[in-house]
């Protein structure tokens, strides 16, 4: 149980920068998802973490250890691949020893250990067996039998779930979260996957371009986005432009939208962000924002209704609203929407 | 279409092993001139224990494949371990510029490696054949290792060292044993191409220090003898029995997944 810290980390690969200026903390005992599109820099980040690769400036500490210019092998990390990387020509249990071993423990000692592992991850008696013999979502325990087994200072993941169907995916998320808790290690967890981030974390890191835009508490990052992107990556959100005036914003039309959040100075340009699940369908006069809109489009999901509408600007707005009492609107039927100043935040480019 | 199959493989068997199958008999037959009818004698056995001449070529021809199988095998395998795990500059013109050497003329090649040797004071003999040898089997080595590379995932080295290996530990505990079989043939083929070898190694002989294939070549000129069949036989037999233990223990095309 360690916490890590990255301090002013950056990566540059030929002329193009992957990894900008990277300052952040892993608490102790935390679990945290680096979200990011393709190219974002979450494997770079987590293999600088690992040792993998070394930074070209920056401090990378576990603990109180400055470990940037230790390699993997003296960083006593734990590490699960996407592919699993099970070693093929060792049994399981040799897989799940191999690190001890390297550790000097061995023998009776290592086989308490191995097995203590093989029972955290609920494969109990599959150390004789080799990795062919198992199926993906087992061989993904085995692998993190292995990683948990040496007591590493952190534990990290990169995508390891991608491969596998999901259901179970769904069933190993689970696995993982119960075996995070158990362990208390300090977990830090890459995905493409913004429910498996929110869902699984204490804390998410959302990376574009080589830096973090955002990182916080999954609420607070999907309440609050700080920028267009992060409202967008997390989730779905709408966007309205307008100027600042009298404490307010006036959109183009006319319309005043109010917020709780604070604006910048009477005058200047800001765009805010509103979850269409927020917005809600009324039939009278509110004291919310409220705005006209004809709807364009209607996806009947069951539970959920999405509404695509176009404002007569033509601004379009996403609108998700609960099947509570079967009625459907339909196509081209103008409808007045409404939302709350505390669900409107101001967000930065 | 499995019946057919089967004969199709039946004929193409037939097909290959017909010739030496006769040769083989040949060289039990009483008569010196290859004539029928058969008449079991193993004359030419004998003939061959007491034919030095021969007999020291076959050593020579088995030495020099050995130390050449040996030599070949390390040096290609450390180049294919450079050219598949490391990146360097003109990593991809280095590989590219291994395959040539396979297609060139072993004539072409053989001459240029006796003008070379002769204008640089190798000159020829033992040591010359070993030379040779050894740079016409190092692109076979490193096609087959390289393959057997590609079939073992570079992320396994660094669970690995994720778990406390070294970069050297990585590959003497994980992929040196996944790429067990595919050395193991590369240094049969090592061998198999030294074996083989006529054309450089004529080139390269002395009269002193002959190869086999030279020796039967030289022989032949001089007159058949079914003693170059009781020796055609032997070698066969021995190279049969190596690449039959090697099958049996490395399984060649088993396709099974390297993870
Ligand atoms: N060894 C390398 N040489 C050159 N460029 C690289 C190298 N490794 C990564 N990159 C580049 O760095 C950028 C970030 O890569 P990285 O693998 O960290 O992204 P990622 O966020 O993990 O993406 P994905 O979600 O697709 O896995 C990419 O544009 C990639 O092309
Ligand atoms: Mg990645």
């Amino acid at each position: 149980m360690t916490n890590v810290k990255v301090h002013s980390v950056a990566k540059t690969y030929g002329t193009t920068p992957v990894l900008s200026d990277i300052t952040t903390e892993f608490p102790e005992g935390s679990f945290t998802s680096l979200l990011g599109p393709s190219g974002s820099g979450k494997t770079t980040l987590l293999r600088i973490i690992a040792g993998f690769i070394k930074p070209d400036q920056g401090v990378v500490t576990i603990g109180n250890n400055d470990v940037t210019d230790i390699p993997v092998w003296g960083r006593n990390i734990g590490m699960m691949f996407q592919s699993y990387a099970l070693f093929p020509h060792m049994t399981i249990a040799q897989n799940v020893a191999f690190g001890l071993e390297r550790r000097g423990i061995k023998g009776a000692a290592a086989r308490k250990e191995v097995d203590r592992a093989l029972e955290m991850v609920r494969l109990p008696g599959f150390g004789s067996r080799t990795p062919k013999q198992l199926s993906g979502g087992q061989q993904q325990r085995v692998a993190l039998a292995r990683a948990i087994v040496i007591k590493p200072s952190v534990l990290l993941l990169d995508e390891p779930l991608s491969a596998l169907d999901r259901r179970l995916r769904q069933e190993m998320q689970v696995e993982l979260l119960r075996i995070q808790r158990e362990s208390g290690l300090t977990t830090i967890f890459v995905t493409h996957d913004q429910e498996e981030a929110l869902t699984l974390s204490d804390k998410v890191a959302i990376l574009d371009k080589g830096r973090i835009v955002q990182i916080g508490e999954p609420e607070d990052v999907y309440e609050r986005p700080l920028t267009r992107f992060a409202a967008e990556f997390l989730g779905d959100s709408n966007f309205l432009t307008g100027t600042v005036d009298n404490g307010a914003v006036r959109l183009a039309d006319g319309t005043v939208v109010r917020t709780t959040s604070t604006l910048p100075t009477s005058g200047s340009k800001v765009t805010l962000a509103v979850r269409p699940e927020k917005m809600s369908i009324v039939s009278g006069p509110t004291d919310d924002n409220s705005l006209t809109a004809r709807i364009t489009t209607v996806i009947y999901a069951g539970p959920v209704l999405s509404y695509m509408l176009e404002t007569a600007d033509g601004l379009p707005l996403k609108l998700f609203a609960q099947n509570r009492d079967g009625k459907v609107l339909s196509d081209g039927d103008t409808i007045t929407l409404s939302w709350a100043p505390e669900h409107t935040v101001p967000v930065g480019d | 279409m499995k019946p057919l199959g089967r004969i199709y493989l039946v004929a193409i068997l037939i097909f290959l092993y017909t010739p030496i199958l006769v040769m083989m008999a040949m060289g039990f037959n009483a008569s010196p001139l290859y004539e029928l009818p058969f008449s079991f004698s193993l004359q030419w056995y004998e003939a061959l224990w007491s034919n030095t001449v021969l007999l020291t070529a076959g050593l020579n021809s088995i030495v020099i494949a050995a130390i050449t199988a040996v030599l070949a095998t390390a040096l290609g395998t450390m180049a294919s371990v450079a050219l598949s795990r490391r990146t360097f500059r003109g990593r991809s013109f280095l590989q590219l510029m291994l395959l040539p050497p396979i297609a060139i003329p072993w004539l072409i090649t053989g001459t240029a490696m006796l003008i070379f040797f002769y204008w640089s004071g190798i000159g020829r003999g033992m040591h010359a054949l070993l030379i040779g040898h050894v740079a016409l089997a190092i692109p076979y080595v490193v096609l087959v290792v390289g393959t057997g590379f590609r079939t073992i995932r570079a992320d396994l080295e660094e669970a690995a060292m994720s778990l406390g290996s070294t970069p050297v530990h990585a590959f003497f505990s994980v992929t040196l044993p996944l790429l067990y079989p595919s050395i193991l043939g590369a240094a049969l083929f090592a061998f198999a191409v030294s074996l083989d070898q006529f054309v450089i190694s004529y080139f390269l002989a002395t009269p002193g220090y002959t190869t086999l294939p030279v020796q039967i070549y030289s022989s032949i000129r001089k007159g058949f003898t079914p003693e170059i069949n009781a020796i055609s036989t032997v070698l066969l037999l021995g190279s049969m029995t190596v690449i039959l233990i090697f099958a049996r223990f490395a399984k060649p095309g088993d396709t099974r997944d390297k993870r």
